[in-house]
């Protein structure tokens, strides 16, 4: 059972502060990571919606109070957004709507009340954060296209202003006390939890608590080229070959040149990613759960010998790589449930080198860049490079560094569709039946509801084989 | 310098660079959250808020997490060294002979920290006493600070009388200081006790305590307070006492139905019930249906023989695929015999360490209990719940409970077609 199907009743999580808070912050990377362990998430975004409405924005004097043109336009978007909202979690099922709603409150009432709301307020009085958040997000924003920096920090700042007025902070000792929310205080130095519901609510406090902005950077790897990889056999516990070890000490002199202050560094319990750590010469600590996902039958097999020995397994695969099971062994979904708490940490810590495996550095990766289930069992992450990540505004910055060392390729793209390669005696895809296909947070396509085991029967590719 | 050659330790099935001058610390295994330095809970609030229920619970998670955790309960000092409780007296604020005695056991106790801390590899000290003014906090949190220790307080505010009523009868009634009285007079003493520490009570404050690092809990559990976690134990910390609650309820474990392997002999596989494995199966839906349970969840592995077993019941239930058997590797379905007959090495040192033994590309308990600690706290989050799985599975489940040591845990009686009913009470 994983994340998803524990949220059996949508929730909407409805983001509070004033301007420059972090709300979009927030929003997006809780999006992110609700996405990634399974349940999908989608943010609405007002400001997005105001736009849309005031095609050109002139000043912070939109933003007024007693601006009532101006109010009645903001007020409008809210309830836009509300019923896109409504749309997204009854009719795409959508599992999570987060939304921005800046100073004010009063939820409208007619919104439906059987739904899970879920409040993160983020309270900052801070100046220094408060105006590098403002450096770093607002500065490129569509609002301010041509305006230099200075006139845009003095129009942001008197536009907050203009929240401060009507701002009600959430009350935990009596008006708001029976509501769910955390508040976060001065980005993450103190919390205020309150009432919370249930599992997901749970998850993202504690999602809330880990993540951090110090600036740091996370490099990811594959260990060196291994015997195996030479011969073209999956899986297994196989020592560097030569060209391995040649990498190992290519990225030996990467890292020093580097200059990383407080690295950490990660490998997996395989010798191939151990003998690739070793060369550094450093501490580094061996996670179990980072190692390659279990082939189980395929285990040390070629994908020749695994194509003549199970052509419906092997067909299976390519039909569905994300959900496919190896017998006796794992799926890229089950790798994404294994690889949570090494996320959760890696939001904790700060520098940090993971020496991992294609498919979990795959896993890991889109993550890291959103990438929705589709595409994740065919992300690039070849032999000898090292994808360099550092957190940016909104997102990621990516550089690929190929050192030097000539390795074998071990990636296979996905097989075009060909109805003449799905089996004649097809099984259905062996999918768990209580989880989502998660997505990356852009992702719109319209997805099935999933029940509970024992509710209602999952019908997707023909009935689930009997039980007896 | 060469990288340093890899050997396989055969129990564990680690790789280990060997050991060849190089300094020591190099490698170190991901077990659960390492802490470079020790760490000091320090437990904050009136008598009867909890604070024990805290400290024992939090203890026995740690533990099984793997964590070397104690708890250090001051209460248990003083009565070591004042025989015989007279009565509530001893805690008025002006009996110098009784804080004289009070600050003997709390310093006694320190001192025990620090042995267990320092010398004795311990990871976590639960430190359980009232420590409810600012003077005796900053003397413990300097003592942390002296011996290299990250302080962390747990708070526990309760202003609910029937909660604080319900306590000192699950709790306090039966304690040693009140072995000789009537229930009335042990709650009226009680009482009296509490009254005795309310004028001097500093509540962990927002801005005094700012710099500290702290979980001020509410209520129960209605709402928290979190100060500056500092590290992963204090964030696994945090999320493990925001997760817990007191609502009463049961647990039951079980086995699946005797399977057809089992009744070969043979370890591990995914086989389907025997006869009499679907007999238990219908034997667990009448025990279920009688047993009147309000809301019951049902959990599985994703293994056949515990979804069969699930099947019978005609309930909604959840599988998990953490929940499923151990990973015997290359014994996979072989009988004891043929494993010591094909593997004697294997059958050996599973036997010299049953714990940390892991199969030859399987598992260990060890690694079990890692994989199962997500249900751990998903079952503290729930509340009725029957969770049908495995031996080594429900040994594991069973050991968190019931605060069974490793050493134990491979050894734990589980076995088929019987069913175990937790119900947590007082501090067990």
């Amino acid at each position: 059972a994983w994340a998803s199907y524990m949220t059996n009743s949508p929730t909407l999580i409805v983001m509070i502060g004033l301007p420059a808070r972090g709300k979009t912050y927030v929003s997006k990377k809780l999006t992110r990571y609700l996405n990634w362990i399974g349940v999908p998430t989608k943010v609405f975004n007002l400001g997005v919606y105001r736009r849309e409405a005031v095609k050109s924005y002139k000043s912070y004097d939109f933003f007024r109070h007693d601006n009532k043109e101006a109010m009645e336009i903001r007020k409008r978007c809210a309830l836009v957004a509300l019923e896109d909202v409504k749309a997204y979690l009854l009719e795409e099922c959508g599992q999570i709507a987060v939304r921005l709603f800046l100073a004010k409150h009063g939820f409208p009432s007619g919104f439906c009340a059987a739904q899970g709301v879920f409040f993160v307020e983020s309270v900052c009085d801070d100046p220094e954060v408060i105006a590098a958040n403002i450096l770093e997000v607002k500065v490129s924003s569509p609002d301010y296209p041509e305006r230099n920096r200075e006139n845009v920090m003095d129009d942001f700042l008197k536009r907050i202003e203009c929240y401060k007025v009507t701002y009600q902070p959430l009350d935990p000792d009596a008006y708001d006390k029976d509501l769910s929310f955390i508040k976060v205080i001065n980005v993450g130095q103190r919390f205020l939890v309150n009432r919370v519901q249930d599992y997901i609510q749970s998850k993202i406090v504690y999602y809330l608590m880990n993540i951090h902005v110090q600036p740091r950077t996370i490099y990811l790897c594959r260990h060196g080229e291994s015997e195996y990889n030479l011969v073209g056999k999956i899986g297994g516990d196989s020592g560097l070959s030569p060209r391995g070890k040649q990498f190992s000490q290519a990225l030996k002199k990467f890292i020093e040149e580097q200059e990383i202050v407080d690295l950490k560094v990660w490998t997996s319990q395989l010798k191939r990613t151990i003998q690739t750590a070793e060369s550094l010469g450093v501490t580094y600590e061996q996670w179990k759960i980072l190692n390659e996902i279990d082939a189980g039958i395929c285990e040390e097999m070629t994908y020749a010998e695994i194509e003549a020995k199970y052509p419906d397994e092997f067909a299976l695969r390519d039909q569905e790589k994300y959900l496919y099971r190896y017998p006796g062994g794992e799926s890229y979904q089950d790798l994404v449930q294994r690889l949570e708490p090494v996320i959760m940490e890696l939001e904790r810590q700060g520098n940090v080198l993971v020496i991992s495996h294609q498919a979990v550095m795959r896993c890991l990766v889109a993550y890291f860049l959103d990438k929705s289930a589709d595409e994740l069992p065919y992300l690039r992450c070849p032999l000898h490079t090292i994808l360099k990540l550092t957190p940016v505004a909104y997102g990621c910055k990516v550089e690929t560094i190929t050192l030097n060392v000539e390795a074998v390729n071990t990636h296979r793209d996905k097989p075009s569709l060909n109805a003449s390669n799905l089996p004649a005696s097809q099984t259905p895809v062996r999918m768990r039946r209580n989880s989502f296909t998660p997505r990356a947070s852009a992702d719109t396509v319209k997805r099935p509801r999933h029940y509970s085991v024992g509710s209602k029967p999952l019908d997707l590719l023909g009935p689930l084989p009997s039980l007896e | 310098s060469p990288a340093r050659e890899l050997t396989q330790n055969p129990l564990q099935k680690t790789w280990e660079p060997y050991d060849n001058g190089l300094p020591a610390g190099h490698s170190a295994q991901r077990g659960v959250c390492m802490t470079n330095c020790p760490t000091l809970i320090v437990m904050v609030g009136l008598p009867a808020r909890g604070k024990t229920y805290i400290s024992k619970k939090l203890t026995r998670y740690l533990n099984w997490i793997g964590v070397p955790t104690k708890e250090f309960n001051v209460g248990q000092y003083r009565r070591d060294l004042v025989k015989k409780y007279k009565s509530f007296e001893f805690f008025l604020p002006d009996n110098e002979e009784g804080l004289k005695i009070r600050k003997q056991c709390a310093l006694a106790a320190l001192n025990d920290v620090r042995q267990y801390l320092s010398e004795e590899n311990g990871h976590v000290a639960v430190f359980d006493a009232t420590n409810t003014t600012r003077e005796r906090r900053e003397t413990i949190y300097k003592f942390g600070e002296e011996n290299g220790y990250k302080t962390f307080f747990v708070e526990s505010v309760c202003v609910d009388p029937e909660v604080i009523a319900a306590n000192i009868v699950q709790v306090k009634l039966g304690s040693p200081d009140y072995v000789n009285c009537s229930n009335d007079e042990a709650t009226e003493d009680f009482m009296k006790r509490i009254e005795c520490y309310k004028n001097s009570y500093e509540t962990l404050d927002e801005t005094l305590d700012k710099d500290l690092s702290y979980i001020k809990i509410m209520d129960v559990g209605r709402s928290y307070l979190v100060n500056r976690v500092m590290d992963h134990i204090q964030s696994r910390i945090v999320y493990y006492l925001m997760n817990i609650h007191v609502t009463p309820r049961s647990i039951y474990l079980c086995r699946h139905g005797e399977s057809e392997l089992n009744l070969k002999g043979r370890i591990g596989g995914d086989p389907g019930l025997s006869v009499r494995g679907k007999e238990f199966a219908k034997s667990l839906a009448q025990f279920i249906n009688e047993q009147n349970i309000k809301d019951l969840k049902v959990w599985t592995s994703q293994m056949k023989r515990t979804i069969q077993t699930a099947e019978a019941l005609g309930v909604p239930y959840e599988q998990w695929k953490v929940l499923n058997e151990i990973d015997a590797g290359v014994c996979e379905e072989m009988t004891y015999e043929e494993i010591q007959e094909n593997y004697p090495l294997e059958f050996a040192l599973r036997d010299q360490d049953k714990y940390r033994y892991r199969y030859p590309k399987g598992e260990s308990y060890e690694d079990l209990v890692q994989r199962l600690e997500p249900v751990i706290m998903e079952l503290e989050r729930q509340e009725n719940v029957l969770v049908i799985c495995h031996q080594a599975v429900m040994r594991c489940l069973l050991a968190y409970f019931l605060d069974k040591p490793a050493e134990q845990l491979p050894y734990l009686k589980c076995p088929l077609h019987t069913v175990l009913k937790l119900t947590p009470v007082a501090y067990g």
